[in-house]
């Protein structure tokens, strides 16, 4: 079987789940749950195997790459499905990977791929934690802000300044001086949470001093795997700016034949496929160790991220004063698009990283 | 209080305003609007400015007005310059009602709502906007019929800004649907209480509910309340329109208008505050925000002359409108950019957060609320530049004969 049916049967098999499982009402009676959470969707989304999706097979996950991972970011994104994916799935399994540590791959990657242990990850540049030795091993101090879905985790990974430099952290939920605060968040279908530490003991996580490395790859990654996240949202809007163009009349026409509204979608269309290259480029340079993997991951990183919000602004209006209401699901897609332009570092950071990763 | 004097000067007169407005400064700020109290505000704020003799300034003495001139007007928004006028619930009656009142309206409709309305005793909304019919609003469907000298109103309204505190509406219901759509038209002055009338609110995007969705079943509308003709109300919602565009992007003759406190005040204040601004990215950003408001508020001053002067707006009603919607979503794109990270999540005491959130969601309903953008632009288009109307297919057919609304998403 090639690459692309795999692909393909991943995506029908997600976006069936998700259209049966996970309509727009259930996606909003989560959102409103006090926690944004439910525990009986999780356990689904490791039954059908996706939580273990990227953990490799030696710890009972799915081993897949990035292209998969990408497919299902991408019909997460469509569905909003409030679900720790990005944070477990992604940010948790690809930190514990890339910090080499055998021995915390081989606790934790089980348990995620069973469903059994939600990850968040405090990222780098909203987390200002330091890491002392103690008597019985790592303390941490500090706090971690806008840590996705980190109220609800059960074990939270940060990184810590220690004397080595920077270093990757375990913290279970229930360690000691350990206090999260859910956040008011922009986004209704994501929850994020301020995690502070006190004297919280803490196991390291790879070696001491390579937290910088496995920090930047993993920001590449998490650019790459938001982008499909992105792109997913940007069809959905897109799909839904045309449906409504073609079946609202106005003037005795349907809206879409006003060359304005037609040129409207049109520019969404040109951006989601510009988004989609993107992200698949950043996605393949992942799977491949590409050498530009940053490049990429920051031409995704930017664009991505704005051709959403564009794209999601544009849907509202097109959609007019429905748009406007809490009831309809524009805005839904809307709040998701800004929040997540602002997640790991501004359109403006990406693209003076970029120009530095260009060596200029 | 200051009260003025048979012979006041202009001087005398910026003094007064000056005067009244340090005495009366605990009413503004600080208000927030859509709620029952903001009303209950602007309603005290605006009692108080008119037994001042401040309200109306340029309106015609006869119906509450002062008379005065452009310059009185002028002299007046300067002096107010740094308050928050907090009348912001008023702006549909006085910026768009009243004056259709004033050019379409009978006698007795004039003298019986425009002194209340400018006391703030009557708050007005507009019931022009249906399910099938908001750009395409002569396309609407809520009828009247004659019954006697009456009319029987039924029908649905949507959008309504305000319906929930509003005393009156200015209706626009379709009374001869035989004819095409423009030429079957008429415009009411209904009483919200009315019975048969259902208010609704809605949820906006923001959260709050401003507006909301209005039921007229079996409503009785006496025949006096016809304003304009029967059949004409095409015209008078064009007035309607016009100040409607005028009202949203200049601020309704300075009574509506956020006076003071700027976007780019704001947003420099933030930005001193949570750091950035030392960023040259976010000075320019910055920059431009300022620049598009200075213009607007250019634009703003142009037009209110012009009204004051007796000119009818031109093109800069629309110009304004789409200037000031797009003023709107970059402030809050900038100040989002600004927050960064704090802009997506926050602890709920975080007023800047909470603040600029709120402008990012409600910028796109000051695009529609009022004509979207594509609309402004084909006026523009159209009326002002002259260039061919499109095809049309709606304009000489009887209006049962058109397909109206739909829309699924
Ligand atoms: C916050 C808010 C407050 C409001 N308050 C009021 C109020 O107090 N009273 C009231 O009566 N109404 C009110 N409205 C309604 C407002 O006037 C309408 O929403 C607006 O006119 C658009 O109509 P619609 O929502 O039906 O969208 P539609 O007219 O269906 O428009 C959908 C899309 O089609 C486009 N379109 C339509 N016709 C054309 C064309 N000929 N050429 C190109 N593009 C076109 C539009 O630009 C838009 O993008 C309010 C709306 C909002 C959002």
């Amino acid at each position: 079987m090639s690459a692309p049916t795999v692909a393909g049967d991943l995506r029908a098999s997600v976006r069936g789940y998700l259209e049966s499982a996970a309509p727009e009402a259930e996606v909003r009676r989560i959102a409103e749950t006090p926690s944004g959470s439910d525990p009986a969707v999780w356990a689904r989304l490791a039954d059908l195997g996706l939580t273990g999706l990227g953990v490799p097979e030696d710890f009972g996950g799915a081993g897949a790459g990035f292209a998969e991972l990408g497919v299902v970011l991408e019909e997460l994104g469509r569905s909003l499905l409030p679900a720790p994916f990005f944070s477990t799935a992604v940010l948790g399994v690809q930190a514990l990977l890339l910090s080499g540590d055998a021995a915390a791959q081989a606790e934790y990657l089980p348990q995620v791929a069973e469903g059994r242990l939600r990850v968040a990850v405090g990222t780098v540049g909203a987390s200002t934690v330091a890491a002392v030795p103690g008597s019985r091993g790592w303390l941490l101090d500090g706090l971690a802000d806008g840590v996705l879905d980190g109220a609800t985790a059960d074990l939270v990974l940060v990184f810590a300044a220690a004397d080595d430099g920077p270093a990757l952290f375990a913290v279970p939920a229930d360690a000691a001086g350990l206090s999260r605060t859910p956040l008011r968040t922009l986004d209704l279908t994501r929850r994020q949470a301020r995690v502070e530490l006190h004297a919280t003991p803490a196991v390291l996580v790879g070696s001491a001093g390579d937290g910088g490395r496995v920090a930047a790859a993993l920001l590449d990654r998490a650019l790459a795997a938001l982008a499909a996240e992105q792109v997913g949202g940007a069809q959905r809007v897109l799909e839904m700016a045309v449906e409504y163009a073609r079946t609202r009349y106005q003037f005795g026409r349907s809206i879409g034949s006003f060359q304005a509204v037609k040129h409207r979608c049109a520019d969404m269309l040109i951006d989601v496929e510009r988004a989609r290259v993107a992200a698949d480029a950043a996605l393949a340079a992942v799977d491949t160790s590409a050498a530009d993997l940053p490049v990429a991951a920051r031409v995704a990183g930017t664009f991505c991220g704005e051709a959403y919000f564009a794209a999601a602004a544009s849907n509202i209006q097109v959609h007019g004063g429905i748009g406007f209401t809490w009831e309809h699901p524009a805005h839904l897609y809307y709040r998701r698009a800004k929040s997540s332009q602002l997640l790991f570092g501004s359109p403006g950071e990406h693209r003076e990283e970029l120009m530095r990763q260009l060596g200029h | 209080m200051v009260q003025p004097s048979a012979d006041e000067s202009l001087d005398g007169f910026r003094a007064r305003v000056r005067a009244w407005f340090a005495e009366n400064v605990q009413l503004t700020g600080g208000v927030k609007d859509e709620s029952f109290d903001a009303v209950d505000v602007a309603r005290r704020f605006q009692a108080a400015l008119f037994d001042a003799r401040l309200a109306g300034l340029t309106w015609p003495a006869e119906y509450g007005g002062q008379g005065l001139t452009t310059a009185h007007q002028l002299a007046f928004n300067e002096a107010a310059e740094p308050y928050v006028v907090p009348t912001m619930p008023l702006l549909i009656g006085l910026g768009m009602c009243a004056p259709t009142l004033l050019e379409k309206g009978t006698q007795e409709q004039r003298e019986e709502h425009l002194a209340r309305m400018l006391r703030g005793d009557e708050v007005w909304c507009q019931l022009f906007s249906e399910p099938g019919a908001g750009s395409d609003v002569a396309g609407l469907r809520t009828r009247a019929v004659r019954d006697g000298d009456d009319w029987v109103v039924t029908g649905q309204k949507v959008w309504t800004s305000g319906a929930h505190y509003s005393d009156y509406g200015l209706l626009l219901a379709r009374t001869n649907p035989d004819v095409p759509k423009h030429l079957g038209l008429t415009m009411f002055v209904v009483d919200m209480r009315a019975p048969g009338v259902t208010i609704r609110p809605l949820r906006q995007i923001t959260g709050g509910s401003g507006f909301n969705e209005v039921f007229f079943d079996d409503v009785h509308v006496p025949g006096d309340a016809v304003v304009g003709e029967v059949d004409r109300g095409w015209q008078a919602a064009v007035t309607t329109l016009m100040n409607e565009r005028v009202s949203i992007g200049a601020g309704g003759g300075g009574l509506g208008r956020r006076l003071g406190g700027g976007e780019f005040a704001a947003l420099a204040d933030l930005a001193r505050r949570r750091g950035g601004l030392a960023d040259p990215v976010l000075r320019q950003s910055l920059a431009s925000v300022f620049v598009e408001e200075r213009l607007l508020e250019l634009l703003s001053s142009r037009i209110r002359e012009d009204v004051r002067a007796g000119r009818t707006p031109g093109p800069q009603g629309s110009v304004a409108k789409l200037a000031g919607a797009q003023l709107a979503r970059h402030a809050a794109e900038v100040g989002l950019e600004v927050l960064g990270s704090g802009g997506a999540a926050w602890e709920s005491d975080d007023a800047d957060a909470e603040r600029w959130t709120q402008a990012l969601l409600g910028a796109p309903g000051n695009a529609i609320a009022g004509g979207t953008p594509e609309i402004m632009k084909n006026i523009l288009g159209e009326r002002v530049l002259g260039l061919p109307r499109e095809p049309a297919v709606d304009r000489d057919v009887p209006f049962r004969e058109l397909r109206v609304g739909g829309g699924r998403s």
